[in-house]
């Protein structure tokens, strides 16, 4: 599933699959008949211009909006009407730019926001009191598993660099079970050493069997990780293959709309 | 896998705007400073984080040398008394400011509180009566305050909060046509005017007032409340990120209505020390008692921004105002001056917290390059 010049099919029943969707907004069409799978362990990057349809599609994905037509399903379980919280539910979990973190609160606040290990179970769970170290102590095993360093675990996420921040909301997206993960732009914000180490913990979640999803508008980074590439143009899958340095200028031609033909 | 490094990003376009969650905009990563200027902005830092307490022991030391008499015990236990009500006021304020709102209507509901407190001890003879009133009436206007505010939509509770303050004050006078009423339960009149002989000192009467106590104790179950329960982790995420906060599962507008619903208790038991230290509900006894309790907590650092704020700098906050008014008054200083003081004093404290905030800005770009 690695670096193979031909675009090998997905091994075993794939996490996610996209089949014939389509989503308008008034007269606009923005996703026009996306049909695409994703296998466990596989990182898929969706490429194209702005306004190409990426954002709409990974929404789509994650329950915020709903398709006109077509099916999402997720493990053979069909998610398309599913809102979001549900399919956070089902195990995808998406880290938007905006990175949605607790900017006051240390990492392992972060990652069980909402979801406090805390007792007793009769009590609300307004009421409960939390097991602050047990939260503390698997926060420390899920970075150490990812090999995320951080100078200070005990630090508000307000004084970590824009990566040890895109690292912690990556980490917190795949600290519960989850078996897709969407990140939107990972890198968009980062220099050169802090994406190099985003992007390897992009291949630790291939690794552990997490299935990414990788909107991107460096085509480096793509190559560097992506096991395929999915180009999207004005709502339409316009091409897809193995992202290599060979075929850099077939992504370039599909992305600014030079060619109009899907490969493979 | 293949990148061979030739490429350069595509599209440098819209969307490779900075973080937005960045709200202090990160400036741009330039490798200056490393190590060395890692250790200096950390000790600045921690230096800046202990800017309240720093100010209060300033204040204190200042004021100690300049008067003979302002560090005696029994000045202290009037220090302390004065600042309880403030004290009480100021840990409720701490919960609504840390979800980034603010309650205006603490001064008109502790008047309202008491007016009715008192009624009912006058009426009934009941002390478990007249201080479960008083405690019921406050928690009830915060109730209406965060109802009025989450369920009614109003757009920011300055202004539900507003509304109250104007309403409950009319309220207050109305039930007690407009005249303080005298006479409270024993109970309450040690709870707010009392002594604590037991504490050495201060003599056969004692030097440390009852009041302190109080404030000791309801610091104490916020402290804990805040820092064990889920709820208290609430609070800070939905200040931190209201959003995320949603988007995480956490239940918004419960834990905001909640915050107003303690806020009023607050009120309430500010409420029975004032009645105690009066022996008497007065309608207008509450009155621009918010704006102390709203000083005190900006004084204690947290921000309107939200999802910042301790228990402990509230209450230095709050014992930053009660020492400078004391102080000026010993020195027989015209009591207006206070107030410019208290002015001040909140824009010095707020401008060392803006100091904070751009430090840790550096900080954080220094982190990108610094850390292997």
């Amino acid at each position: 599933m690695t670096g193979d010049a031909t675009t090998a099919p997905p091994s075993g029943p794939p996490v996610l699959s996209v089949r014939g969707v389509s989503k308008r907004f008034g007269a606009v069409v923005a996703l026009d008949d996306i049909t695409f799978d994703v296998a466990p362990g596989e990182v898929l990057a969706l490429l194209g211009d702005n306004g190409a349809g990426k954002s709409t599609l990974i929404k789509t994905i994650s329950g915020v909006h709903r398709p006109d037509e077509g099916a999402v399903v997720l493990a053979g379980v069909d998610i398309t009407a599913a809102n979001a919280m549900t399919v956070r539910a089902h195990g995808v979990e998406t880290v938007y730019q905006d990175l949605a973190l607790f900017d006051n609160l240390d990492p392992a606040a972060n990652f069980f926001a909402g979801r406090e290990d805390a007792g007793p179970g009769w009590l609300p769970r307004a009421l409960r009191v939390m097991r602050r170290r047990r939260m503390a102590e698997r926060t420390r095993e899920l970075l150490e598993r990812l090999q995320v360093t951080l100078p200070d675990l005990a630090a508000q996420v307000a004084l970590m660099s824009g990566g040890q921040r895109q690292a912690v909301a990556v980490a917190r997206a795949v600290a519960f079970s989850s078996r897709l993960v969407i990140l939107d732009e990972p890198t968009a914000a980062l220099g050169l050493r802090e994406s190099a180490r985003v992007l390897d913990l992009v291949r630790r979640l291939k690794e552990d069997g997490v299935a990414v999803i990788l909107v991107s508008h460096s085509l480096d980074h793509v190559m560097a990780v992506a096991d395929r590439a999915l180009v999207l143009r004005r709502g339409r899958a316009v091409g897809e293959t193995v992202p290599t340095a060979g075929n850099h200028e077939q992504l370039v031609a599909w992305i600014v709309g030079a060619t109009d033909t899907r490969a493979g | 896998m293949a990148g061979d490094g030739r490429g350069t990003p595509l599209l440098a376009g819209g969307a490779r705007t900075p973080d937005p969650a960045d709200r202090s905009g990160r400036p741009g990563r330039r490798p200056d400073g490393g190590a060395r200027g890692h250790a200096a902005l950390t000790t600045a830092l921690a230096a800046l984080r202990i800017g309240p307490a720093a100010i209060l022991v300033l204040l204190v030391v200042v004021l100690g040398l300049l008067s003979d008499v302002f560090l005696s015990l029994e000045n202290l236990g009037n220090v302390l008394k004065q600042s309880a009500v403030i004290c009480v006021l100021a840990l409720g304020q701490l919960l609504v400011v840390v979800t980034r709102g603010i309650d205006l209507s603490v001064g008109s509901n502790l008047s309202l509180s008491a007016v009715v407190g008192a009624l009912v001890w006058r009426d009934s003879g009941s002390t478990t009566l007249a201080v479960a009133a008083t405690l019921l009436v406050g928690t009830l206007v915060g109730l209406v305050n965060g109802l009025l505010y989450v369920k009614g939509r109003l757009p920011h509770p300055f202004i539900p909060t507003l509304a109250m303050l104007s309403a409950a004050s009319g309220l207050a006078l109305y039930l007690s046509h407009s005249e303080t009423v005298q006479g409270v339960p024993p109970f309450v009149d040690e709870l707010g005017a009392g002594r604590i002989a037991a504490v050495p000192g201060g003599g056969e009467v004692g030097w440390f007032p009852t009041a302190a106590l109080v404030v000791l104790v309801v610091a104490l179950l916020v402290t804990l409340v805040t820092r064990v329960l889920v709820w208290g982790r609430w609070i800070y995420a939905v200040g931190g990120n209201p959003e995320a906060a949603v988007r995480n599962g956490i239940p918004v507008p419960s834990v905001l209505i909640s915050v107003y619903v303690v806020c009023g208790l607050l009120a309430g038991v500010a409420a029975l020390l004032t009645m105690g230290k009066g022996d008497a509900g007065s309608p207008t006894s509450g009155a621009l008692a918010e704006l102390d309790a709203i000083a005190a907590v900006i004084i204690g650092g947290a921000s309107f921004l939200g999802g910042r704020g301790s228990v402990v700098n509230a209450l230095t906050g709050a014992l930053v105002i009660a020492v400078l008014r004391n102080g000026l008054n010993l020195l027989g200083i015209d009591p207006n001056w206070q107030y410019m003081a208290t002015g001040a004093v909140i824009v010095a404290a707020v401008e060392l917290d803006v100091l904070r905030g751009h430090l840790e800005a550096r900080f954080r770009s220094l982190q990108a390059v610094s850390t292997p």
